[in-house]
């Protein structure tokens, strides 16, 4: 699960990172009274306040959904456009308003699951600001790689062995510091992935006036694992449903995984490999997925006939192929499903049913007596398939 | 000879008194599998299967008194990777776990507690693993299966089901079929698999079914052009319309950044001396025509 950034950076400041100072706000007017106060504060070394959308995709910047602003009026503003744009089709609710920092210099660093290794691994750059995929392209010395010990994590002397790979000068002892706190966020919230970019060295102003540098986590991006939601109560709340489909909640509710695509044929599967080669294969006999849908192992009639809703509740879909090989799951347990589903369903469209392994016999004998169009291999199914739905569509 | 298990397997369940746990190990015992002990915390004396098989509070407990020398866990998310450890503890040397959904930073200590033991995890979230005529441990249906000589090694589930089921369809039975899982972090990856069907005396062509995502189908196919350049292999790879950026079920199921696409995927197999399948159905005339005559 993606989080915002404000979000994350609440959580790496409960973890006691350092990040300067920022407000949420979900109208004009709220932005302007954030803006009021860091214009006021006498460390902010630019006198100006950045104004960040706050949606779960990626080039924010270059969609025009991060500003800046010198006055309260403009800060209103900026925000007021901010609020009213929709970036990458996704509506911003909310921006965070922040100090406008004067940057000294941009590193990158992020610790994320290496699953080659089965362990974490630090990726850092004092190349930051930019894609770190772009610098591993351009420039792949530029970026160094350091897995954390299984059992022991990050201990002092690898943290600051990180610290002077990276190149922090000065600010090694800050850089080290947050290179635990990275770790520490990952373990104490289940994260796939804590990404800093920029961490940045950017000069502020004392009390007295005089100019302190500090080493500080500018943006953040955190991914949660989803298996781990379970245990974190707390953080469900940050998920963002705008940045779902509709089907997708509903699918989530019946434990059931739904992706939505483009295509006519709608599909239901048991297994996420076997769900892909479904699609593979009605690609290949010429027609178009409408979906990826994996209704699990051991599912039973209800959480099929949710599956079957979620299914037709799409306008596109003008043929459904059902594809069950029995294992944990017991064919008859779907045909009665589908059996029921059919029942209550509003709308008819053709439907082709391949049942085998467990319990596949009396799966056939129902699906038999309920008149359905069945087909014993896969590559007849996704054909069978393919033809009902050009016939949908020519009628 | 077969891999894994085989005619030593003296299996022990963990969770075996639980609703999956019990379905699946009465099918592994009427498939024959040696299946010797389960394990419930607090039904130790007790015993499952209609009095075929003893429980243990404790897995060193089932060791001790039958020997098992396998496990085979069914234990919910939140406590399957303590299960592992469990295992490792009481000296068993091949785990396979079936549980699906563990969070993954709860396995990084316990594969290192594995390797550290020279024991081998198999999973999590993995069908298990059938050498047919011999074993079954897992979930995989046995009578899909059919004795022979090809390996079959998965990354997913069901799909592994359907494979098999081609190659028994046309009459090539297989050495041993092992379901890595598909979890980012596993126990045993696709080169470990394969260098134990390249050391099996019996195994004499090699499946291998991957899915979109990370690299380790690369890994695998760079291994097996160096260590099994005679063998005849051939491949399935899912997820060739999958688009870009979504997880396709599998938690490492992801294509991200232009990377593990399946494209990637097929070049390196192929280029490694592996026929690649557009559909699992095809496999086995594939192997034929790489010149397997089993």
């Amino acid at each position: 699960m993606k989080i915002h950034e404000a979000d994350a950076k609440s959580l790496l400041v409960a973890q006691g990172l350092p990040v300067p100072a920022w407000e949420v706000a979900r109208t004009p007017s709220q932005a302007r009274a954030a803006a009021v106060r860091f214009l006021a504060d006498p460390g902010n070394a630019t006198g100006k306040v950045v104004i960040k959308a706050q949606v779960l995709v990626g080039g924010r910047g270059k969609a025009g959904g991060v500003k800046l602003a010198a006055t309260a009026d403009e800060a209103e503003d900026v925000a007021a456009q901010i609020l009213a744009l929709e970036i990458k089709g996704l509506p911003v609710r909310r921006v965070l308003v922040g100090p406008a920092a004067e940057i000294v210099k941009e590193y990158y660093l992020s610790v994320l699951l290496d699953r080659a290794t089965r362990r974490l691994m630090f990726i850092g750059s004092a190349e930051g600001g930019v894609e770190i995929e772009q610098v591993a392209v351009d420039n792949p010395d530029a970026i160094v790689y350091q897995h954390t010990d299984p059992l022991l994590g990050l201990p002092d002397y690898a943290a600051r062995e990180l610290a002077f790979k990276i190149g922090f000068g000065p600010h090694w002892k800050a850089g080290a510091a947050i290179a635990k706190g990275l770790l520490r966020t990952m373990l104490a919230y289940d994260a796939d992935l804590v990404e800093i970019n920029p961490l940045a060295v950017i000069r502020e102003h004392n009390a007295d006036g005089t100019p302190v540098e500090r080493l500080v986590c500018l943006d953040a991006k955190i991914t949660l694992d989803d298996s781990a939601l379970a245990r974190h109560p707390g953080l469900e709340e940050l998920r963002d449903l705008d940045a779902e489909d509709p089907a997708d909640v509903e699918a989530r509710r019946y434990d059931l995984t739904f992706i939505k695509l483009e295509g006519d044929i709608g599909c239901m599967v048991n297994g996420a490999g076997l769900a892909m080669t479904t699609m593979d294969l009605v690609n290949r006999a010429g027609g178009q997925p409408a979906n990826f849908l994996d209704i699990g192992g051991g599912a039973k009639a209800d959480r099929v006939a949710a599956a079957m809703r979620l299914i037709l509740e799409d306008p596109n879909v003008k043929a459904i192929l059902v594809n069950i090989f029995g294992g944990i799951t017991r064919g008859d347990e779907v045909a009665k499903g589908l059996i029921e589903a059919r029942a209550q369903q509003v709308r008819d469209v053709p439907m082709v049913v391949r049942i085998v392994g467990t319990n596949a016999a009396e799966a056939a004998e129902l699906l038999e007596a309920a008149r359905f169009v069945t087909a014993s291999s896969l590559d007849e199914a996704a054909a069978k398939a393919v033809a009902a739905a050009a016939k949908g569509a020519a009628a | 000879m077969s891999i894994l298990i085989g005619r030593d397997t003296r299996l022990v369940v963990q969770g075996i008194t639980g609703r999956e746990g019990e379905f699946h190990s009465r099918a592994m015992l009427e498939y024959g599998t040696p299946l010797v002990a389960g394990v419930t915390p607090g039904k130790g004396g007790q015993t499952a299967l209609d009095g075929a098989v003893p429980v243990f509070n404790t897995v060193a407990e089932a060791v001790r008194e039958t020997g098992a020398n396998t496990s085979c866990i069914f234990v919910p998310a939140g406590g399957a990777p303590d299960a592992v450890l469990e295992a490792v503890a009481a000296g068993v040397k091949t785990i396979f776990c079936i549980t699906e959904g563990i969070p993954a930073l709860d396995m990084i200590p316990v594969v290192e507690e594995v390797r550290l033991a020279r024991a081998r995890l198999i999973g999590p979230n993995c069908p298990g693993a059938t050498s047919p005529g011999r074993a079954k441990v897992g979930i995989i249906p046995g009578s899909i299966h059919r004795e022979g000589r090809v390996g079959v090694v998965s990354r997913s589930g069901t799909l592994t089901y359907e494979a098999v089921q081609a190659m028994t369809d046309a009459g090539l039975g297989q050495s041993s079929c092992i379901g890595i899982g598909g979890d980012p972090v596993i126990g045993t990856q696709f080169l470990d698999v394969l260098a134990l069907f390249a050391a099996d005396p019996e195994t004499e062509a090699l499946v291998l079914i991957g899915e979109i995502g990370g690299a380790a189908e690369e890994e695998a196919a760079a291994w097996a052009a160096e260590h099994m350049a005679d063998v005849p292999k051939v491949a399935f790879i899912a997820g060739r319309t999958a688009p870009e950026g979504k997880r396709m079920g599998h938690a490492g199921a992801i294509i991200s950044g232009g990377k593990g696409t399946a494209a990637s995927k097929v070049s390196a197999l192929e280029a490694a001396g592996f026929r690649v399948a557009g559909s699992p159905t095809e496999l086995p005339a594939l192997l034929r025509e790489a010149g397997y005559r089993g």
